[in-house]
């Protein structure tokens, strides 16, 4: 694991937990539940992981490991990667969304996503590669080098949103995780929590939700892990801690919560496929010219500017074609949609 | 099959069970209006961020909502023995078809932005979008033939065969919610098994009569 991004890492070297111990203890506290691991926390307090202020000891400060929790302020460096157009409201960024596991209604994920625990939060690298292990999100996303990229998001119900991510490139996240020559795509899991998400009481889509790309489309300069929006960490409706952000691609693409990453030989399995195969393909990318079955994706709805909802034409691979239509060439995307 | 009622429950029948349904019935109407007139004056609503398409299905589940309660009127007098019941199925019925009208009519101006080629692509390439036309055009003659004279001038019989849309309808109704949604959700399905509950009733009394001895032969 790499515990040498972080900048106390030195400091903290005579008093941090061996590694085998922190992922038990890891282990111990996603089973125990928040309120159980504040006594462990009290017993390791180097490497505590505070998820609520609650949970933590009077005084104790977060330590190494700990990622921003949802609303912390972050810091990036603005990008050339930023559409034009006006950003969505805050408020319809964190406000309209599609996260199933809390419920199919756009207002149920910021209504019940509180209960999420966020913190520890430990994802899990696995299949084709050499560094196989559970990760916290600091392991993966280099705070000290957070950008933040204005990408259009085009849902695949036909509206969009111009919001203004916070993280790294996938590209550099994966470039850490060493996936062997094998691996011709990659896999992403969104965290399930029976207790946590009302919405996955129902067999809405077969959870957990899953999600997968290319290699290549994986290490396109677009395809961002993003940590948070508007400058501050992912809410949880969002997807917090980390998601992935695939502009070119329908939102449905991206995953939220990610628990699991696994690099693979075959084409993985993804959630919106095992729906409904006819309408939800394994590239979805966003094509004005294919239609979804039952309705046209030729224009979006603008949601979240001012005014009641404008329509827009919708882009090939909305507006990122010079980026990415490398990716497709010879491909008839018709046939692979 | 007439059941005495105690006379407090005629009076609400004869007097208050009209304008009551009415006001229901008209209660989702007022509500949204509500809404547009605070979300324009830059107030609280709740139409949310996608306040068009929330305003469409809105009215469009509450079009199926009340076209369901209609079907519920005579299976609740049936079981009720409560005559007053049937004066206000005609009212709820109607109220269903004004829902569904306006539910298109925010379609093909609000989204459409009255585009006719539009509309008709999406009526012949979108199924869904078929079936809730179909659904529409079928509720049009009830709607026409709902007057009292129109009763008389069709006679009983032609009426029945004519409101006997009301079934198909239902159904292509509830097929167009079923795959408007995105996925298996909860809604639609909640509705077809109270159509099925409210079909399955009819049929169910149907076998019966048929099963039975008819009253005249037996005495």
């Amino acid at each position: 694991m790499e515990f040498r991004r972080n900048p106390d890492y030195e400091d903290l070297q005579g008093e941090v937990t061996p590694e085998s111990l922190f992922l038990d203890r890891r282990r111990m506290m996603t089973a125990a539940g928040v309120l159980g691991a504040g006594s462990i926390l009290g017993a390791l307090p180097a490497c505590s992981e505070p998820q609520q202020a609650t949970a933590v000891a009077p005084g104790a400060k977060p330590a190494a490991g700990t990622h921003p929790a949802p609303g912390a302020s972050l810091t990036a460096k603005k990008t050339s990667y930023a559409v034009a157009d006006q950003l969505a409201s805050e408020d319809a960024v964190t406000g309209y969304n599609n996260f199933y596991e809390f419920g199919t209604d756009k207002s149920d994920p910021a209504r019940y996503a509180d209960k999420m625990t966020v913190s520890p939060w430990s994802i899990s690298v696995e299949g084709e590669t050499d560094k196989p292990g559970a990760y916290g999100v600091k392991d993966l996303v280099d705070y000290a080098k957070l950008e933040e990229r204005v990408y259009r998001h085009r849902c695949v119900e036909a509206w969009s949103m111009v919001v203004p991510w916070v993280g790294v490139p996938m590209a550099d996240v994966i470039a850490k995780l060493k996936p062997k020559a094998t691996a011709k795509f990659v896999q992403f899991e969104t965290y399930l929590n029976r207790k946590e998400m009302p919405g996955v009481r129902l067999p809405v889509l077969s959870w957990p939700y899953v999600e997968g790309l290319r290699m290549d489309e994986a290490m396109n300069e677009l395809a961002f892990m993003a940590v948070g929006v508007y400058g501050k960490a992912l809410p949880k409706q969002n997807g917090a801690p980390i998601r992935t952000v695939l502009p070119w691609k329908y939102g449905f693409k991206a995953t939220k919560s990610i628990v699991k990453i696994r690099f693979m030989e075959k084409q993985p399995a993804t959630a919106w496929n095992k729906a409904g195969a006819n309408e939800y393909g394994f590239y979805s990318n966003v094509n004005p010219d294919v239609d979804h079955p039952r309705w046209s994706q030729s224009s979006e709805r603008v949601i979240g500017g001012k005014g009641f909802n404008e329509r827009r034409k919708t882009d090939m691979f909305n507006g990122y074609s010079a980026q990415v239509s490398k990716l497709y060439a010879g491909m008839d995307l018709k046939k692979n949609f | 099959m007439a059941k005495a009622h105690s006379p407090l429950l005629r009076t609400f029948g004869k007097r208050w069970l009209k304008p009551l349904t009415l006001a229901v019935l008209l209660a989702p109407l007022v509500y949204l209006c509500a809404d547009w007139i605070s979300a324009v004056n830059g107030g609280p609503h709740d139409l949310g961020f996608n306040p068009i398409q929330t305003t469409h299905h809105f009215l469009g589940e509450t079009a199926i909502r009340v076209l369901l309660a209609t079907l519920a009127v005579s299976p609740l007098r049936d079981i009720t023995g409560w005559a007053p019941l049937a004066l206000v199925r005609r009212r709820i019925g109607l109220a269903a078809f004004f829902y569904a009208l306006l539910h298109l009519l925010v379609y093909v101006g609000l989204d459409l932005q009255w585009s006719m080629p539009d509309l008709i692509k999406d009526v012949v390439k979108r199924t869904y979008i078929t079936f809730g036309m179909a659904a529409l055009v079928l509720m049009l003659p009830l709607a026409l033939t709902s007057t009292n004279g129109m009763i008389r001038r069709l006679g009983h019989k032609t009426w029945d065969r004519v409101h006997w849309l009301i079934f198909p309808l239902a159904i292509l109704a509830l097929i167009h919610h079923f795959f408007a949604e995105k996925g298996l959700q909860p809604g639609p399905v909640i509705h077809a098994a109270i159509l099925i509950l409210l079909l399955g009733w009819r049929l169910a009394r149907w076998g019966l009569a048929r099963l039975r001895p008819e009253p005249v032969a037996a005495s």
